[in-house]
């Protein structure tokens, strides 16, 4: 039976800021029981969209209503109430709690604290097939679960329309299977999920409706029998969807980057030992795209760190372009010439509060133009800065603009122009193309391209296995902080990858 | 169309100007709860100052300006550095040891105190910044505690190094000879002269501004302030910088106690005024960490000292009533700042939206 009234009706929705026109008349009915999806450039405005959905952020225009209700959201516990619940990219879980201890936080007048709401835990595990143990502790759940808890969170609540802002970023082919599954359970039991996504085959593989964007309004809601992603992708931005290819072969026999032996110890504590790296092994050429595969927190953000100089504790020996980097502060090797775009761009990559044009300097201070005698030239500083932001295509009003006040795929661009400017000799690339557009991922493939055919030697982590396949030379997986199998790109396929990183099979 | 600079400096001056009436209605309610008569208050605290009083609260306000500095150095690096107290205690007693004893002749005696004081400062807040970075031991704990020790530590060295000023039971360090002082000023034809060390002080604000706004040490320790994490990554060392940025916040800390010291007592006694480096935190919040905004709340908050003075002969009120709204200040500014900073953040969406309005209309013609 049709219900009338939609579960969310979203009516000339506007939002400004300054120097920017986020969304302007924005128009979504999403049906009950349907999964609708969102897509749109970076800075399009989805973000922004969602955060007004979900009372994070008032509406300058427009009205809202939810099951045939006019609302007016000033928080999320508004929301929450009118049955509207959402989960950003960035997990909020305190790691040190139980599953069932994060559930409750802040809700605990819902059910308890106690078995009512272990119970109710589990009957809402149970009921969506999310599989989740309510006395798990959160540290010892991987990225996947730990999505699947907040989404449980959000259940709990009583939401009725779940919000998913860019869910599949961060997980591995299996896990955006195991997602989706979750998803349809949800929309099989009348609820309604909205989700956003860059991921444009996945869009067309689980959505029942697609709402493109394109400059903060909507441009068309179509349906995705109907449309190719190729189709989807002209109609976000005008431009056609590209693919990662490698070209021919550019390594070369100088070695760029030799890693030997490198170990980290796990964790203090009794029963705690496994290492986080273990004995890790490897060299990178110049002009070689070195992939690792695995499931996030199996080890590559350790791996990269100890090669930045970020882990005291690591042993091992590093060397870069025949210097040994083990003695080296992280500004002495970046010196050396290492560029680095960080996994969590937020908490490693961005001075947040600070104008773009710092955001440039930020892990360049003593490089040139900008940097004489211990001063920092700001003009020569902007001047850079705007130079990436044409050649990077970064969105937004001015080099003075917070880094905030950027979309997350905007940001995202920055970093990358920043690292790969300053000709390094190695580039230090996670996840290089999360969260950025078809069109921008396409044109920082090219500017990785380009590098690598004059010399650049490349560690590329990435959760996105096509990208990986498509830009890599060679490509080892990580798995518990050992390297356990070598894969020729070229004939290697995602399954046969995805399955080594889980342990399940592969070359040992 | 209006210049947004203007308006930017409109809304600049806006905010502060709106905490002070804040902070003078609330005080005002305070002076009517208790009974006391308002308007005699005001117009006694609000009067044009004379300029005996003038020089009086420059010379307050050079002393505020510094502890203000020195809060400041530590809030751009979140190191709240609640011991400017104890280290301008310290800094001031070797300073006024060490011009005491003349081993230098005029001038470079006076040079040679300073420098002096600053390393005393800077080595007493140094204990708290290497607890900080090697221990993890809170700054704000840490120099709590080093306040009291400084206090008993000087006192006790007083106590050996001291001479006995004549007809007094006061005991204090030696003099500072004559040719080592710093001369003052008068302003018109006042009895209170102006501390020569108001020009020392205006320098230790451009210096601090050029510092932390020029230069790729300021540029790490404001990195650093806004996110450990990224300035890890960038390469910055965090333990080392917080060292620094202690060491530095107790150099400026160092020149606290030395106005008076060169400018009018010439000795470490019994006398000596403490208490200014909290007075520093609350002129660094007002300020805003600015050199010139610390400088506007030092002498702000000197005005509102010297005035309150006679309030108690005067109206038979407290001068006590001032530090409420100094106090007050402190929190109506933090206040006014977002309240004006959300009306600007509006009033440049109207311009986006006119903008965006005359486009269409030039696209439907
Ligand atoms: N707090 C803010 N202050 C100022 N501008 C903002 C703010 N948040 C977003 N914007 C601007 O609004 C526009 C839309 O941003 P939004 O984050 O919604 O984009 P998005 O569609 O989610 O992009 P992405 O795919 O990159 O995540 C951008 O131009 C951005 O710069
Ligand atoms: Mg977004």
């Amino acid at each position: 039976m049709p219900d009338v009234a939609p579960a969310v009706r979203l009516r000339g929705i506007g939002k400004r800021f300054p120097g920017v026109i986020a969304n302007d008349d924005i128009n979504i009915d999403v049906a009950r029981g349907t999964i609708h999806a969102i897509v749109g450039e970076n800075g399009a405005g989805k973000s922004t969209l969602m955060k007004i959905l979900y009372g994070v952020q008032a509406p300058d225009s427009g009205t809202i209503e939810i099951a045939g209700e006019q609302v007016s959201l000033s928080s999320p516990a508004d929301a929450i109430r009118h049955g509207v619940g959402m989960v950003f990219q960035h997990f909020q879980l305190a790691d040190n709690f139980t599953v069932l201890e994060n559930v409750v936080l802040g809700a605990e007048k819902l059910h308890g604290i106690g078995a009512a709401a272990r119970a109710e835990i589990t009957r809402i595990s149970d009921a969506y097939g999310l599989g989740i143990e309510p006395d798990r502790l959160v540290e010892d759940l991987g990225v996947g679960a730990r999505q699947r808890v907040e989404i449980l969170k959000v259940l709990y609540r009583g939401a009725k329309v779940v919000i998913l802002d860019e869910p599949t970023a961060v997980l591995v082919p299996q896990e955006v299977d195991e997602l989706f599954g979750n998803l349809r359970e949800l929309k099989a039991e009348g609820l309604s999920v909205i989700f956003i996504s860059h991921k444009l085959d996945e869009v067309l593989s689980v959505a029942d409706e697609i709402t493109v964007i394109r400059r903060g309004t909507t441009v068309a809601t179509v349906d995705p029998a109907g449309v190719t992603s190729r189709q989807l992708a002209e109609l976000m931005v005008g431009s056609e969807l590209p693919s990662p290819s490698t070209e021919s072969s550019t390594v070369t026999d100088r070695v760029t980057l030799h890693v030997a032996d490198l170990s980290l110890p796990g964790a203090e504590g009794p029963g705690q030992g496994r290492p986080l790296l273990d004995a890790i092994s490897f060299d990178i050429h110049a002009g070689e795209v070195l992939g690792i595969a695995g499931v996030e927190g199996n080890g590559q953000a350790e791996l990269v760190e100890a090669i930045m100089g970020m882990r005291p504790g690591a042993t091992g020996s590093i060397r870069l372009a025949g210097v040994d980097l083990d003695q080296l502060s992280t500004r002495r090797r970046r010196e050396a010439g290492i560029g680095y775009i960080p996994e969590d761009r937020h908490r490693h990559g961005l001075l947040l509060d600070a104008p773009l044009w710092e955001n440039r300097v930020l892990g360049h201070q003593t490089r040139k133009p900008w940097a004489r005698l211990g001063l920092i030239d700001r003009k020569a500083a902007r001047a850079d800065t705007e130079r990436i932001v044409a050649d990077y295509d970064v969105r937004t009003p001015g080099v003075d603009t917070l880094a905030r006040a950027l979309s997350g795929g905007n940001q995202q661009k920055l970093i990358v122009g920043r690292e790969m400017s300053g000709e390094p000799i190695l580039l230090i690339a996670a996840h290089p193309t999360r969260g950025v557009d078809v069109g921008a991922q396409a044109a920082i493939w090219g500017h990785i391209k380009d590098a690598r055919r004059a010399g650049l030697a490349v560690l590329l982590i990435s959760a996105d296995l096509d990208e990986l396949i498509g830009l890599s030379d060679r490509i080892e997986v990580i798995l518990r902080g050992r390297m356990v199998g070598s894969f020729d790109p070229s004939h290697v396929t995602p399954e046969q990858l995805g399955s080594a990183m889980t342990g399940a099979g592969g070359a040992v | 169309m209006k210049d947004p600079r203007l308006v930017k400096l409109g809304l600049g001056l806006a905010a502060p100007v709106l905490a002070l009436l804040l902070a003078f209605l609330i005080t005002s309610l305070v002076l009517v709860v208790a009974g006391d008569p308002v308007g005699e208050v005001w117009s006694t605290i609000l009067g044009v100052p004379e300029e005996r009083n003038i020089a009086n609260i420059l010379n307050n306000a050079t002393v505020l300006y510094l502890s203000g500095l020195a809060v400041a150095v530590g809030f751009r690096m979140n190191l709240f550095n609640i011991g400017v107290d104890g280290q301008y205690r310290v800094a001031a007693f070797v300073a006024a040891v060490v011009a005491g004893e003349a081993w230098l002749p005029g001038a470079a005696n006076t040079v040679l105190a300073i420098l002096a004081a600053m390393l005393a400062g800077a080595a007493w807040a140094g204990i708290a910044g290497v607890l900080r970075a090697r221990r993890g031991v809170s700054e704000v704990i840490s120099t709590i505690m080093l306040n009291f020790i400084a206090t008993g530590l000087v006192a006790y060295f007083l106590r050996r190094v001291a001479v006995r000023e004549e007809g007094s039971n006061d005991i204090g360090t030696k003099e500072i000879p004559e040719g080592s002082r710093i001369p003052g000023f008068s302003i018109g034809d006042g009895p209170t002269e102006v501390y020569g060390f108001i020009f020392l002080a205006a320098l230790a604000g451009f210096v601090y501004w050029f510092v932390l706004n020029r230069t790729r040490f300021g540029f790490d320790l404001r990195a650093t302030g806004r996110s450990t994490t990224a300035a890890v990554a960038s390469g910055i060392s965090v333990t080392k910088m917080t060292v620094v940025a202690m060491l530095i916040s107790g150099a400026v800390a160092g020149l606290v106690g030395l106005p008076l010291l060169f400018g009018d007592s010439y000795s470490y006694g019994s006398t000596f005024q403490s208490g200014l480096g909290f007075a520093g935190i609350a002129i660094a919040l007002l300020g805003r960490n600015h050199p010139i905004g610390i400088a506007i709340g030092a002498l702000l908050f000197a005005y509102l000292d010297e005035q309150s003075n006679p309030l108690q002969i005067l109206v038979g009120v407290s001068p006590d009533i001032v530090a409420i709204t100094q106090g007050v200040i402190v929190l109506t500014v933090v206040i006014s700042y977002e309240v004006v900073r959300r009306y600007g953040v509006r009033l440049e969406q109207h311009a986006v939206a006119r903008a965006l309005e005359a486009d269409r209309q030039e696209a439907r013609a």
